[in-house]
């Protein structure tokens, strides 16, 4: 038979039973929209994951520092390489990182702990410098207000926390200004260098002094992005990078190049960030960097273990929504079973007229194809809205708790197209027993079955 | 007979069922003859293997032992699918029951094997219109089954096993379900069909005044025997 009358014969035989048959289906599509369902929380949980974690820039972000860092106090460095001379992390080490292939940015660290002023209250907190690509980053979306201007204006993005302590209402903060009180590092003129210490040109030194910034206010936002990383505790106001570093203020590795005798005239950064096209790119870059002679760090690996997690709790979720389709799937052979009792007489005839056991084969093929495709339409459908459901009514818990919305369920149309094949692929299979004991009927059998 | 090419030929036909430990011989050594264009009745009582030997001729069914040939072919020896072939193109078949499709219209009805033959959509109106004119049904052809007398489903059954052209039209027991006149006219139908298109027609029966009435020869069956075959006598049915 040709397709088009396959099909038609078969949507004529699913009518003539529908209520059985639309159980039937709709038994497929809760199948489907469990599996789906299940499916589409595992994705946006992994989506929402990735989503914080790329955020984060963590996973594009390559830590740099020099081999004499403080970092590796504590841990026994190994003799060889304490016998080379250690390179520093200069302007010349960072142009030649910002020249390594695949590389977007390279920006120095710059975090500091200072004091803020907010109606007259003094606040001790630390202040950051966000790179300008972190405005594309993803890190600032769904932020309250405005990011930076320009990546020049004296301008501030208070975390939250942070924002709740100078104001009740967070919101009314935005346009406010607040006052930057930090220690300026200026370097000694030479005179007095040389009477301070001996004459000795190979000792640095700087004067610090008390300086005031104003910064207005211009956004509020969840959470500091690469928090935690590489720096000194999270920073609850975050500036410019550029207006950052003009203003020198003194940082932690200031004292240690007293310490070790550093030129002051000449800016060594503690720690450089280094940030990748794509996270794929990162574990070339880390080994040129590397051979560059630095220290470099990155959070790869956890990466993919969270990848092979997601994977695995992904398998786990399908599993379980498999399982309502393979009930399903009995439903099917049930159904297939019944109506090849019931059409037995009809089957004879068929064969009566020329049909052949393949063509009786196809038709209850065709018959479970259908119900498997209707009902993987339909299962997607209510998979979605299951997922919606349990978004809405997370957030809507979320909401109460003072929390933000999240994207807990995630329906890609990889997901869709997936669900309705594989109904249709698991219907199929339930279809092959009563199709090919339709199409073994003896004709003579079924012609005499009243 | 001017035409002795025979349409079947039946050559030591047997067709045994294995019914708990006994085999019952429906159709014992049975060898004949049914000629082209002619109008062959079987006959015989409840049992005889008279509609045994017709699905056996229809290609329903396979013998234990002999052959049947048709077309040139040893229908033994062919595989399902070829078997469903030359049901589909070269016999029609009516039955007592009819066996109309019980939710297809008229036309739906003798539109199916056009289906089951692969006839392209657009032929397949006026062959259906073709088939329905022969038995004289023109109308009511949108409506089921259910809805029509006996002898007008009949009727329809007839243009549905018209509809491929076959060259052979089996019939089992036509007019069993029947009241006398209309099973006359059925018959009368059959033989007009017979005539003018030239076709073969073997028809079971356990009526032997109708067959005498419409047939050319009378092949008579007792206890899966041929008892006998006799050209008609073409008496007047009372």
């Amino acid at each position: 038979m040709k397709p088009q009358d396959l099909t038609d014969l078969a949507l004529r035989n699913l009518r003539e039973a529908i209520l059985r048959n639309a159980l039937t289906t709709l038994g497929v599509a809760v199948g489907v929209a469990s599996l789906v369902a299940m499916l589409s929380l595992g994705v946006g949980l992994q989506q929402m994951a990735s989503k914080r974690l790329s955020q984060s820039g963590l996973f594009d972000t390559i830590f740099v520092t020099p081999k004499n860092s403080f970092r590796g106090m504590g841990r026994p460095r190994p003799q060889a390489e304490s016998d080379k001379p250690v390179r520093p992390l200069d302007e010349d080490a960072r142009y030649e990182l910002g020249k390594l292939p695949n590389v977007i940015e390279v920006y120095p660290q710059v975090r500091f702990y200072t004091e803020v002023r907010f109606n007259d209250k003094p606040y001790a907190t630390v202040v950051a410098g966000m790179p300008e690509s972190s405005r594309n980053s993803g890190a600032f979306d769904g932020m309250q207000g405005n990011y930076f201007s320009s990546s020049t204006a004296n301008e501030a993005i208070l975390q939250i926390e942070f924002a709740k302590e100078l104001s009740e209402k967070t919101a009314s903060l935005v346009g406010q200004e607040l006052t930057l009180r930090y220690a300026e590092r200026q370097a000694l003129p030479a005179a007095s260098r040389d009477a301070s210490n001996g004459g000795n040109e190979s000792s640095g030194g700087f004067s610090v002094v008390p300086k005031e910034l104003r910064l207005k206010i211009v956004g509020i936002v969840e959470t500091e992005p690469a928090a935690g990383y590489g720096g000194i505790g999270n920073a609850r106001v975050l500036m410019p990078l550029e207006t950052a570093s003009t203003l020198r203020a003194a940082q932690v590795n200031d004292l240690r190049d007293i310490v070790r005798g550093n030129n002051s005239a000449k800016i060594t950064y503690g720690s450089l960030s280094v940030r990748a096209k794509s996270p794929s790119q990162v574990e070339a870059l880390e080994t040129s960097i590397k051979n560059l002679g630095f220290n470099a760090f990155s959070l790869l690996d956890a990466s993919k273990s969270l990848q092979t997690f997601f994977k695995v709790f992904d398998s786990l979720l399908g599993i379980f929504g498999s399982l309502a389709l393979a009930v399903a799937t009995l439903g099917i052979v049930n159904t297939l079973v019944m109506a090849i009792l019931e059409r037995r007489r009809e089957i004879g005839v068929l064969k009566a007229l020329g049909a052949a056991d393949s063509d009786v084969q196809q038709l209850f093929f065709v018959e479970a194809g259908v119900m498997g495709f209707l009902g993987g339409l339909f299962g997607v459908a209510f998979g979605w809205l299951l997922g919606r459901v349990i978004t809405i009514g997370t957030n809507i818990y979320l909401e109460r708790q003072n929390l933000n919305p999240i994207e807990l369920s995630s329906v890609p149309w990889w997901l869709v197209i997936a669900g309705l094949i594989f109904a249709v692929l698991v219907s199929l299979a339930a279809g092959l027993y009563p199709a090919s004991r339709a199409a073994k009927l003896n004709p003579v059998d079924a012609l005499r079955y009243e | 007979m001017a035409e002795a090419q025979p349409a079947v030929q039946l050559d030591h036909i047997s067709r045994h069922y294995i019914m708990g430990e006994t085999s019952v011989r429906a159709v014992d050594d049975v060898s004949l003859s049914v000629l082209s264009g002619e109008f062959l009745a079987l006959l015989g009582s409840s049992g005889s293997g008279k509609s045994t030997l017709l699905n056996l001729m229809a290609g329903l069914d396979r013998p234990t032992s002999g052959a049947i040939v048709s077309n040139g072919r040893n229908l033994a020896t062919l595989s399902q699918l070829e078997l469903a072939r030359y049901r589909r193109n070269t016999i029609g078949m009516i039955f007592q029951s009819f066996n109309l499709l019980p939710r297809m219209t008229l036309e739906e009805n003798v539109e199916l094997p056009l289906r089951l033959a692969e006839v392209d959509r657009s032929e397949r109106a006026g062959r259906v219109s073709e088939a329905l004119e022969r038995v004289r049904l023109t109308h009511r052809l949108g409506h089921r089954p259910a809805e029509l007398s006996g002898g007008e489903q009949q009727r329809v059954a007839i243009a549905r096993a018209l509809v491929n052209r076959p060259k052979i039209l089996l019939a089992d027991e036509p007019t069993g379900n029947l009241d006398s006149s209309t099973g006359e006219a059925i018959l009368s139908l059959l033989r007009e069909l017979q005539k003018q298109l030239g076709m073969t027609i073997v028809m079971v029966t356990h009526e032997r005044p109708l067959a005498e009435h419409c047939a050319d020869r009378l092949a008579t069956m007792g206890d899966g025997k041929l008892l006998g075959v006799s050209p008609a006598t073409r008496g007047t049915v009372q």
